[in-house]
């Protein structure tokens, strides 16, 4: 049998691999690397979803990798393997040198051994246990779609996602770290519909470390904001396209911030060239409102990590201060190829991606206004409750999806309008955000990006822009 | 190579564990990347990886599933006790069996696969097509976005009833994406993508060409006056269009009460008559294809949309039996097993008299839109109520001369789209996702800034 032949995994999760962690980097150096780098993962992960009254998917996964990666003065090579054995290691790094072309086999810097290891693990290893039971997951889903079972709503649904994730983080610098993440996320779609009108209403809730918060979710009061949404929206006309001023809830309003701007700031967009940032450290390019931060350290939150994915823990990095751009978001090669000191945010979704610069909890600072303030300065313009997904080009332009939107007439809310689309430059934006209000929330969401999907917060409090273009009909 | 060894260690573990009805689906692949930054390797990378999903009826015929990497005994132990306990859970409401099509006798295409031409050579190969890239024109300064790669991977599909299947692949893939800039003028950037079996089938010069010439024609922008145009969609575009609308056609969705179709649509008249529209996974352009699907049914080519005219839809074997139908080989591998096309085929039928055959995208001289990449579907699209507001490249041509849109949105209903199609060109152009004609639309929504 094939199976019963292959020697899986050398390495022993939840214990000490220091001598086979050092005889791999060791093996990778004599090689010729400048550095080597070992990321480990052991996971175990499952989906829920509950539809109409019923659960109709349970989906559990799990398994082991790593990810291997050999630095050469400012290159990097990167393998992923599922092959864990002492065996498939050395392969990797053979492999990480052979595309690297290295043929100096000369270390800049003398390998001393990984340190004593850091275990950020050792309050968490009951977690897996502590977690709710499919049992009791698909009780309380079906709970929420029950209390969406009204009039106008022809479909209910309900997810819930646990991820769990065991990482062992070791390189030639000495860095040997291990921790254990959870993530739990769950969500509420729903769509009302009467003769030709269709709505959507839709929410997620996440949690980062927090084995009970499942439990602690108050699934009632969530189902009543979705459908509320949803009917609001349901006889809503398409707003009309053009110019003007917005205001921006908190919470998932700071989408927008997170899309047009975050990225800008994070390192590898320096490495492409991509952000119109670059050479403007301690200069404004926001208007003097504006505080912005990333940090992963907010407890409980989506984005938050007791050490990223490099093995440095995460630090607050105030991005931008009253409209000067202070800090970019930086990881090892972000710092070894641009300069820019890194801030513990090193990211991957997993084994099979190498780790980059990546955003946390990033949210725009409070302010000093109420939201009625901020509605009242306005006598045309569109008040966005809830925002959909969005994304940013090559060139810093971004669009993003309004859910939930209302026109602001003479300072008031009046109708909502569906069908809007905010578009805009982060460079032209980020000066005309005029106004914060003094009711910061974060919300949690998933990230895409160059090294695959993270868990992050985004948040600020309520907004004001003065001028974006509106895409409607 | 592996796949009946797995298949009979998935058969002594569940046996042991008394599970007498189980499938499963596995991938294993090998794949090898580079990135450059002027002439300078960013990254390289590699990776071997393997997926297990197994799926497991209890004795109540319920289904379980789990997925995994570890392809050990004791890997493939535990996941079928974990697909055990899952299918405790399994929906009541709704039955799944192995697809009847599963043993059907299947042809799988001879297709070349080739051998890795390894890391070295892909960086070379890549190092110049940036190279003739940034040389191609003064204002492009950089290529941010750009990647070689080659990919190898056997699929296979097995169940208890002795169905079996597999089969073996080569992929290989360029993309360039330019950034072009000029001075006090915004960047523009645009690019190109080409698949093949190998690095061999890649037209490379091409790909540089397209990249090169996009994000050029780009420069010279302006904005443009919000109101309601006449639209010219590219192949790729439409195609682009209709897969973020293909719930319309699929039958999953419609149960899941996500669609605009219902079980009765088929036979409605939802297009001008000059439209057919076919999923054709088996299509000999399609580098991607694949000879059977998750629950291992057969692929094969479906007309979807015939004259304007819902014609079939797309269904995995659970959704055919309430369909009381056959299952297309359109199906995933789940708990609950998604529906999606596999490469649409846009047609102008023979029924195309009301169509006005002077617009075509290379001789009018009236002012249309046209629209050549649409971005951010996933934020744009709203599926289920058939509505769309999503930013575009293109340009606002007139009287024979064309300027690139400096930032737009095109907005509207996807019936009211299909309905208001004025004409399909008659040359249709391949495209990595699919094949169509440039499609032109009557009036629809322009959001800009001017």
């Amino acid at each position: 049998m094939l199976s019963s032949k292959i020697k899986y995994c050398d390495v022993e999760f939840g214990k000490c691999n220091k001598d086979l962690l050092e005889e791999v980097i060791s093996y990778g150096l004599s090689l010729g690397a400048d550095f080597v780098e070992i990321f480990l993962e052991n996971t175990d992960n499952s989906t829920i979803i509950a539809e109409e009254d019923c659960i109709t998917s349970v989906s559990p996964s799990f398994g082991k990798g790593a990810g291997i990666r050999i630095f050469k003065d400012k290159r990097d090579g990167f393998v992923s393997t599922n092959d864990l054995t002492k065996k498939g290691l050395m392969k990797s790094v053979s492999q990480a040198i052979e595309m690297l072309d290295i043929s100096d086999r000369k270390n800049k810097e003398l390998f001393r051994g990984i340190n004593k290891l850091k275990d950020y693990s050792s309050k968490k290893k009951n977690w897996i246990e502590e977690i709710p039971t499919f049992n009791e997951i698909s009780e309380k889903l079906i709970q929420s779609t029950n209390f969406l079972n009204k009039n106008k709503i022809i479909v209910r649904k309900g997810s819930y996602s646990r991820n769990w994730q065991e990482v062992i983080i070791a390189s030639s610098d000495g860095t040997y770290a291990t921790d254990i993440r959870l993530n739990q996320t769950v969500g509420l779609n729903v769509i009302a519909s009467e003769a030709q009108y269709r709505s959507n209403g839709s929410r997620r809730f996440g949690s980062s470390g927090m084995p009970n918060e499942f439990r602690l979710w108050d699934h009632e009061k969530a189902a009543d904001e979705v459908y509320e949404s949803s009917m609001n929206m349901l006889y809503a006309d398409f707003v009309e396209a053009g110019q003007m001023p917005v205001v921006l809830a908190n919470k998932f309003g700071g989408v927008i911030f997170h899309e047009a701007c975050g990225h800008l700031l994070e390192t590898t967009q320096i490495e492409r060239g991509t952000t119109p940032f670059k050479d403007k450290l301690n200069k404004k390019i926001a208007h003097e409102s504006v505080t912005a931060i990333d940090e992963g350290i907010s407890i409980g939150s989506f984005g938050s990590l007791s050490v990223d994915d490099e093995g440095m823990e995460p630090e607050k990095s105030i991005l931008i201060k009253d409209g000067v751009l202070k800090k970019f978001i930086s990881d090892r090669a972000g710092e070894l190829r641009t300069g820019h000191k890194r801030t513990g945010s090193g990211r991957r979704q997993n084994y099979s991606f190498a780790a980059a610069s990546r955003m946390r909890n990033t949210y725009i600072a409070k302010g000093e206004y109420s939201k009625e303030e901020l509605i009242n300065s306005i006598s045309d313009g569109l008040y966005c409750k809830s925002m959909g997904g969005g994304s940013v080009g090559a060139t810093g332009q971004f669009n993003f999806a309004v859910e939930e939107g209302y026109l602001i007439k003479n300072g008031k809310l009046t109708k909502p309008v569906k069908g809007a689309t905010l578009i805009g430059d982060a460079k032209e934006v980020m000066p005309k955000i005029s106004m914060c209000g003094n009711d910061l929330e974060l919300a949690p969401g998933f990230c895409g990006s160059i090294s695959g999907s993270v868990n992050v917060t985004v948040g600020q409090p309520h907004i004001k822009v003065d001028s974006i273009t509106v895409g409607g009909r | 190579m592996k796949a009946k060894e797995i298949t009979n260690q998935i058969s002594k573990s569940a046996e042991s564990l008394n599970l007498k009805k189980w499938d499963y689906g596995a991938s294993f692949s090998n794949d090898y990347s580079v990135q450059v930054d002027k002439g300078i390797a960013k990254q390289l990378k590699a990776s071997q990886k393997q997926v297990l999903t197994i799926r497991v009826w209890n004795n109540s015929n319920l289904v379980g599933i789990t997925t995994t990497s570890d392809i050990s005994e004791s890997g493939i132990q535990k996941a079928l006790k974990q697909a055990n306990i899952a299918s405790e859970f399994g929906n009541k409401k709704e039955i799944t069996d192995f697809s009847p099509l599963a043993k059907e006798p299947i042809e799988v295409q001879e297709v070349r696969i080739t051998k890795p031409v390894g890391i070295k050579i892909l960086l070379k190969v890549l190092r110049e097509a940036e190279l003739k890239l940034l040389d191609s024109h003064e204002a492009i300064t950089s290529i941010p976005y750009n990647g070689l790669s080659e990919s190898f991977y056997e699929r296979i599909y097995a169940n208890s009833d002795g169905a079996f299947r597999n089969y073996s692949k080569s992929q290989a893939a360029l993309y360039l994406y330019a950034r072009a800039e000029e001075k006090d003028k915004k960047p523009r950037s645009s690019g190109s993508v080409k698949l093949g079996y190998g690095i061999d089938d890649i037209d490379i010069e091409s790909c540089i060409k397209e990249a090169s010439n996009k994000t050029i024609a780009h420069l010279n922008y302006s904005a443009i006056r919000t109101d309601k145009y006449l639209i010219c969609f590219s192949p790729e575009a439409f195609l682009t269009m209709i897969n973020a609308f293909s719930s319309i056609f699929n039958a999953r969705s419609i149960i899941d009460g996500v669609s605009l179709s219902n079980k009765n649509s088929i036979g409605e008249q939802i297009s001008n008559e000059a439209l057919n529209i076919y999923d054709d996974g088996l299509n000999e352009n399609n580098i991607t294809s694949a000879p059977f699907d998750g629950e291992g049914t057969p692929t094969k080519k479906l007309c979807l949309i015939n004259k304007g005219k819902l014609e079939n839809f797309l269904h995995s074997e659970s959704t055919a039996r309430i369909f009381k139908t056959i299952p297309t080989g359109h199906a995933g591998l789940g708990s609950k097993v998604s529906v999606s096309p596999d490469w649409l085929v846009v047609k102008r039928s023979d029924e195309g008299t009301n169509l006005k055959n002077l617009l075509t995208h290379c001789n009018y001289e009236g002012e249309y839109v046209y629209i050549e990449e649409l971005n951010a579907i996933h934020a744009g699209v709203r599926a289920s109520q058939g509505s769309f507001s999503l930013p575009f490249e293109g340009w606002l041509c007139n009287k024979g001369i064309k300027r690139s849109i400096e930032s737009a949105t095109v907005a509207g209903d996807i019936n009211y789209l299909l309905k208001n199609i004025v004409n399909i060109e008659r040359k249709e152009e391949i495209t990595p996702n699919g094949i169509s004609p440039h499609v032109w639309v009557n009036e629809l929504s322009i959001t800009g800034d001017a």
